[in-house]
């Protein structure tokens, strides 16, 4: 299980396959990128804040959580912050476990937790005006679904 | 002594990332009433406390959490990752 939080870029092909390779155990191997959106308009970048007293506890608490509830023989999450250019990987998970099905669960419990309750704040630099990103009403009601009923 | 810390927009209408406050507060909520009582800007920053959240000694927390053996409030909007 590993957790890397950095400025640095990182190669999203040599990430999978490194994490690929190392699963003796696992059929399955799910991931995810998220990448900065360029969504037509003039983002010059987005400045990614962080809280890194905070940040490395509260993803590992996230990480915790995924590993009781699914079966996974590994789990590997990255997030940067500083600077990034359009198109540039902000992030990924990638879960491998026995089976398909947990894989993809835990994928996707790791990125709504990540989205919500992750400390990152991220602001759109573009050429009149600078704008924090506020949460998603959404992303919060997608934690309920995790929920127990 | 309590180390207070502010990121993103809140960081931003304080003018401050950090800084240690001398405080007679018993909850968050006491906090904050303090700081706006000090200037213009903590009570902008704090203006609609439904905007932000709150973490003490790096744990998501609430505004009705005592502070009692607490080392670090830190305040900011929900946050935005992934």
């Amino acid at each position: 299980m590993a957790i890397k939080i950095q400025n640095d870029a990182f190669d999203v092909g040599k990430e999978v396959s490194d994490f690929s390779a190392a699963q003796p155990d696992a059929g399955a191997v799910v991931t995810f990128t998220g990448l900065v959106r360029n969504d037509g308009q003039d983002l010059q970048h987005l400045l990614i804040e962080h809280y890194p007293a905070m940040t490395g506890p509260a993803i590992a608490k996230i990480v915790e959580q995924a590993k009781q509830r699914w079966a996974l023989t590994d789990c590997l999450v990255i997030h940067r912050f500083g600077q990034l250019a359009p198109g540039e990987p902000i992030m990924m998970v990638a879960t491998a476990a026995v089976h398909r099905a947990e894989a993809f669960a835990a994928a996707d419990f790791l990125m709504d937790y990540l989205k919500s309750r992750a400390p990152f704040w991220k602001k759109e630099i573009r050429a009149i005006s600078q704008t924090w990103v506020s949460a998603d009403i959404k992303d919060e009601a997608a934690l309920d679904r995790w929920k127990p009923d | 002594m309590i180390n207070v810390v502010y990121f993103a927009w809140v960081r931003e209408r304080i003018g401050l990332s950090e800084e240690s406050v001398e405080t007679a507060a018993t909850t968050v909520t006491g906090l904050v009433q303090e700081l706006c009582a000090r200037e213009d800007r903590y009570a902008a920053a704090f203006e609609d406390l439904s905007a932000l959240r709150v973490a003490l000694d790096q744990e998501l927390s609430d505004f009705e959490a005592p502070l009692e053996n607490v080392r670090e409030v830190a305040f900011f909007p929900p946050m935005t990752g992934g």
